[in-house]
């Protein structure tokens, strides 16, 4: 682990742990309902400021903290086409099986490249700190598994050039 | 002194309100039900379930002298409910009495007036009604306190005197009302928040320090001091005849609950996991010290996963080396004692293991308040000794200094 990475991991914990602050509350605009504030925004005074932390200009987090409910945003590492590419399928892959990750958002948010929802239910049915693990391992992750799926498609690219101009060779 | 702890549900608890000789608690245990526990030996165990709201239950509160509960619920609705003899079977059961709130969002609050012939609401629908008995049609009506609150009202608290009310909400302020209602209160005194105090006049209004929610608020047992914990990590204790506002800072996660066990003491929790008490007087306020022991794990019962322990893989998985791990690759500083700290296998070193939601006095008199119970979003239903924050205190200090 890089010694780079380790304070700005160290910033995403602590604020998600302080933005982690949830309880129940009930909508104050519409008669019954219980929505996440941070995703309807109607109700102006419980939304709290988002906050970017940003380690480079490509990599960063918005955290939209909310009485009820959290949006975090990942903008991932994308060097040139191919991270680019394997970044949107793998967010993709992702995305498309949501439910099975509780946390996250099925769309990300605008500029960013995959979002998580985290509730007051989940913070309640959850434990609190494995949830902020949870988070900040899938941004370790995530990085380490682009750059192996492109040095594993580089490996398969050589391999597979190799052996259609092999046909070439006397 | 260990505190007492009961492991009520494995869901949280919104709301707990224990009756006037302790032998039963009212809980809601994040549903639409209010169960009612009694004590066997050293469990709880539910002997009546309250059904008539249709969601989640907000508050609940038990009046000691009258024994009669009311609730509150996201469906805009209260209930008063009371014991009477079934009129077919003659045995005794609780019989839900409507409240005509007049508010058309969640009612978020509830608490019985000192002598229990009121009750205040708060309510999303930025209104905190007062209610009080119609004998003639045998209901509760309400009187709305409306201007100047502008988002949900999180939490009241009744001054001593049954007149003043205090409330704290989503819009930042803490406000001292007047709820005095002609029929049903006798002319109060003049006391150091007014003289001359009619229905909705507002006795103060005073700001969380840096613009946080005020989470809960609190009229010392004498009423002439108010204390109110926000989003933004702070307390405030205001006496108005001053005017003098301490603030104390805290650099742990918000408060969302206090009561107050003396004049100069109260209790406080939430997100921190941990009651805390807080000392002072006219001349200043500070922490005293947490009522939890946070030196160890104790959910799982003493030091698991400790040097070597069960662990298959030997030295290697050993407690200090997760910890260096932790810190390396995952920015995880622990501090031992410090808030929010748990073990390799998640434990919180805290008795809670979640938020506290609900604080309240257990034993004593108003103003020598002995043990106060707290629930939370962990489902756990804790007794604390108030006196036992001394011995830890000294004992951190020794710490300190060694």
């Amino acid at each position: 682990m890089s010694n780079v990475l380790r304070p700005y991991l160290a910033a995403v914990r602590s604020t998600l742990t302080a933005a982690l602050t949830l309880e129940n509350f009930a909508s104050q605009v519409v008669e019954r309902h219980n929505q996440p504030e941070v995703e309807v925004g109607k109700s102006k005074e419980v939304l709290l400021n988002p906050m970017i932390i940003s380690r480079n200009e490509n990599e960063r987090v918005l955290i939209e903290p909310s009485v009820n409910s959290i949006r975090l945003s990942i903008k991932i590492k994308q060097a040139d086409e191919i991270e680019r590419i394997l970044c949107k399928k793998f967010t993709r892959f992702m995305m498309q099986r949501a439910e099975n990750f509780i946390v996250l958002r099925r769309k990300p948010v605008k500029g960013y490249d995959i979002s998580f929802l985290i509730t007051n239910t989940q913070t309640e049915t959850m434990l609190k700190h494995k949830i902020v693990d949870f988070i900040i391992q899938f941004m370790e992750d995530v990085d380490r598994e682009i750059s192996e799926m492109k040095l594993s498609l580089n490996a398969r690219a050589r391999t597979v050039a190799e052996s259609y101009l092999i046909a070439f060779n006397p | 002194m260990s505190p007492e702890v009961y492991n009520v549900a494995q869901t949280p608890i919104t709301g707990h309100a224990f009756n006037a000789d302790r032998s039963q608690v009212a809980v809601s245990l994040n549903s639409n039900d209010v169960q009612i526990l009694s004590r066997s030996g050293n469990e709880w165990t539910t002997t009546e379930t309250l059904s008539e709201h249709d969601k989640v239950i907000t508050s609940i509160d038990w009046a000691p002298n009258s024994n009669r509960i009311v609730t509150s619920s996201q469906d805009r609705n209260a209930y008063v409910w009371q014991q009477t003899p079934d009129p077919l079977t003659g045995r005794t059961i609780w019989k839900p009495t409507l409240v005509l709130l007049r508010i058309n969002r969640a009612a978020t609050f509830v608490r019985w007036s000192p002598f229990e012939d009121k009750f205040a609401v708060a309510s999303g629908a930025r209104a905190i009604a007062i209610c009080s008995f119609d004998p003639d049609n045998d209901w509760w009506v309400s009187r709305l306190l409306k201007k100047p609150i502008r988002a949900t009202v999180l939490s009241v608290d009744w001054h001593p005197n049954n007149v003043l009310l205090a409330a704290g909400g989503a819009d930042m302020k803490a406000r001292v009302f007047s709820a005095y209602i002609k029929d049903v209160d006798k002319r109060p005194a003049g006391s150091v928040w007014g003289e001359k105090l009619p229905f909705n006049t507002i006795c103060g209004e005073y700001t969380s320090p840096a613009g946080g929610w005020v989470h809960a608020v609190g009229f010392s047992p004498s009423g002439d001091v108010l204390a109110f914990a926000s989003h933004d990590s702070t307390i405030s204790i205001v006496y108005p005849g001053g005017p003098t506002i301490y603030t104390i800072r805290s650099n742990t996660l918000p408060y969302v609950t206090l009561t107050w066990t003396a004049e100069d003491a109260f209790v406080a929790a939430g997100h921190d996991c941990q009651p805390v008490l807080f000392t002072g007087s006219q001349s200043g306020w500070q922490s005293a010290g947490s009522l939890d022991d946070t030196s160890a794990p104790k959910s799982s019962g003493g030091a698991r996963g400790g040097l070597g322990g069960a662990s298959p893989v030997g030295r290697l998985n050993s407690l200090a080396y997760t910890t260096f791990r932790n810190a390396d690759s995952r920015g995880l500083a622990q501090s031992p004692g410090g808030a929010g700290s748990a073990s390799p296998d998640g434990d919180l070193f805290t008795v809670h293991q979640n938020t506290i939601t609900s604080v309240r006095p257990y034993a004593g008199q108003p103003g020598a308040v002995t043990k106060v119970s707290t629930s939370g979003v962990d489902g756990k239903l804790v007794v604390w000794n108030v006196s036992a924050v001394g011995s830890l205190t000294t004992r951190l200090g020794a710490a300190r200094l060694g």
